[in-house]
């Protein structure tokens, strides 16, 4: 594992913007005084005058991206998952989700590997709070490439999208011929006797979960979906047909997040045990990102301890 | 201002507080008040004052205006029903089922509506970010907001202010409807963002106070001095919360409520009353 190439998904964002600054000039770029935070200060460096900082203020910041996005002019805006969902959820809900305006979030610094900032800035709520707005598609990329290409697909969306990246530095683990399409969800790891559902961060620990029950005899199906809203519900209802039990796995509350969307589909379309990985229902609180994955539990020994309970779980 | 313009445009905004009762009450809801109060600004901008076409209300370089008091959708839309974006019989379907006209405005479901609002301190927001636009894509079109003196309240609303000022944009004018009542009393008494235009003026922008904002004189005076200006313009428009429906006026509870069928005959035979003297 030691020359594999370690990329945050925010710088992941930042050069796909500065990659599609250079080939188009039809979209403008927010942030709200974190630029170099979440790494659209790569483009602004690059196009100073297609760059606005809207200072500290995300709220106006959404506004200010719903007027453009009204205009018919595309753009897209960024700052912590905290602020970009939290703090400004109303004006996403009201400004950009009502309106269904072409509105890019591209919101950076979310789960718990934010690390040593600690609670108050590690938001394991936006998934939840973003899914609950109609028309708001969310995409929540595993690592730099399908950041990258995810970014290029959203901006020509048509509808509000919030992207979903992280701090820390993450294995890069999809190749140049790695396929992104908004809407569906990818099978990495074929299995039959289960399948670990991840997003984000959680994807590359599931499919070190997937070796790690192989050499139990466990063949565990592997499942990316980095689109979590609209949730891909045929490659769920047959990896839950085919394998019979669920696991899913998100740096995330396990309220509202990917679990909860399986388990609205599954539990209405096709019941199966699903056993949900996640945060449980607390706070965060400061400490270096890996130290902190570990301690919530968010690693892909982890994983295999709930593949081992939805096995058993089975009818 | 012409003599006979000036009575055209009353004439009209007599219709508009007719279309704005007519409204209110067949909704038995909606927010009389604050509509009756910024109906000559809303005339002015869509008779006399911006660009745009009826039968193409999404023409590319048209002016765009955002009601950011979003609750005064009865006055835009009877505003935009007799400048003909839509039929004016609608009126007497507000807020009902099937209806296109919501309780507050709607940019998807209505004709000429370019930015839904109706959560305080959003629009202007919305205001702010098409005259950026405007301004980065270089068109021409200019962006008007008519904002609520209990909106100004919110915070977001100095976010936007300050935002507009320092990125210069002068394709930008606030009106701030200054009826100085809101739903749980006088400005004052609620919690006082007086003195508005020396707040404004803090911001950077170049602010005009008119003492009758029911006035078209007054408005169409501001408008050329905003035109002048090259920075953000608010104009603080002392106006008359129910203006023009005699029991209405100055009465913080008509806020919100819809008169009864006696009080919708009342209100309509003073306004048809004042369109006759016209």
């Amino acid at each position: 594992m030691s020359d594999v190439k370690m990329v945050a998904t925010r710088a992941g964002f930042g050069a796909a913007l500065t990659e599609l600054g250079a080939k188009r000039d039809d979209f403008v770029v927010l942030d709200a005084d974190l630029a170099a935070a979440t790494q659209t200060g790569m483009f602004k460096k690059a196009f100073p005058e297609r760059f606005y900082d809207c200072g500290i203020a995300e709220q106006n910041m959404m506004g200010i991206a719903a007027g453009i996005a009204a205009t018919g002019k595309k753009v897209i805006c960024s700052s912590f998952a905290m602020f970009a969902a939290g703090r400004a959820y109303e004006q996403v809900r009201n400004s950009i989700g009502y309106p269904h305006l072409n509105v890019v979030i591209g919101a950076t610094h979310a789960g718990i590997s934010v690390g040593e900032d600690g609670a108050t800035h590690q938001c394991c709520e936006d998934i939840a709070l973003m899914r609950t707005i109609p028309g708001m598609t969310i995409i929540n990329p595993a690592d730099e490439t399908e950041a990258k290409l995810a970014v290029a697909a959203a901006l020509d969306h048509d509808g509000p999208v919030y992207m979903r990246f992280g701090r820390l530095a993450v294995p890069v683990v999809f190749g140049d011929d790695y396929k992104f399409e908004i809407g569906k969800g990818v099978e990495l790891k074929e299995g039959n006797d289960v399948t670990i559902i991840a997003t984000g961060l959680m994807v590359n620990e599931a499919m070190q979960a997937h070796d790690l029950l192989k050499a139990e005899g466990i063949n565990a199906r592997v499942i990316n979906i980095a689109t979590i809203k609209p949730l891909d519900k045929d490659i769920v209802i047959k990896a839950a047909k085919e394998t019979g039990a669920i696991v899913t796995a998100e740096e995330h509350s396990v309220i509202g997040g990917l679990g909860s969307a399986v388990c609205e589909t599954l539990a209405e379309e096709y019941p199966v045990p699903v056993v949900k990985l996640g945060v449980y229902d607390v706070f965060g609180h400061s400490g270096p990102a890996p130290k902190l994955l570990d301690e919530f539990g968010l690693r892909a020994v982890d994983i295999v301890e709930k593949a081992k309970k939805a096995i058993s779980m089975k009818k | 201002m012409d003599v006979a313009v000036k009575k055209e445009l009353q004439k009209t905004a007599c219709k508009v507080r007719m279309g704005i009762i007519e409204g209110v009450h067949a909704a038995k809801s909606g927010h009389p008040g604050g509509s009756l109060s910024c109906t000559e600004i809303l005339t002015y901008l869509y008779f006399k004052q911006m660009n745009f076409d009826p039968k193409a209300p999404k023409m590319e370089g048209r002016d765009r205006f955002v009601l950011s008091k979003g609750h005064a959708a009865p006055a835009l839309y009877a505003v935009l029903a007799e400048r003909g974006f839509f039929d004016a019989e609608l009126l007497k379907n507000l807020r009902q089922p099937g209806c296109i006209l919501q309780g507050h405005p709607d940019m998807k479901k209505i004709p000429g509506v370019d930015m839904s609002t109706g959560s305080l301190g959003q629009g202007i927001s919305a205001a702010v970010g098409m005259a950026l636009s405007a301004k980065h894509f270089g068109n021409d079109y200019k962006v008007y907001t008519v904002l609520g003196d209990g909106e100004i309240e919110e915070g977001q609303v100095w976010e936007a202010a300050m935002f507009a000022a320092n990125k210069g944009l002068s394709n930008l004018t606030a009106f701030v409807d200054y009826n100085n009542l809101q739903i749980d009393g006088t400005i004052e008494e609620v919690n006082s963002a007086m003195p508005i235009d020396k707040k404004f003026e803090a911001f950077n922008w170049h602010t005009i106070v008119i003492e009758d904002g029911n006035d078209f004189e007054q408005i169409e005076a501001a408008l050329n001095e905003a035109a002048t200006v090259n920075k953000p313009v608010a104009i603080i428009a002392k106006t008359v919360k129910g203006k023009g429906v005699s029991y209405m006026e100055n009465q913080v509870g008509w806020h919100g409520s819809a008169p009864n069928d006696e009080l919708y005959e009342q209100a309509m035979a003073e306004l048809k009353a004042a369109f006759a003297e016209l």
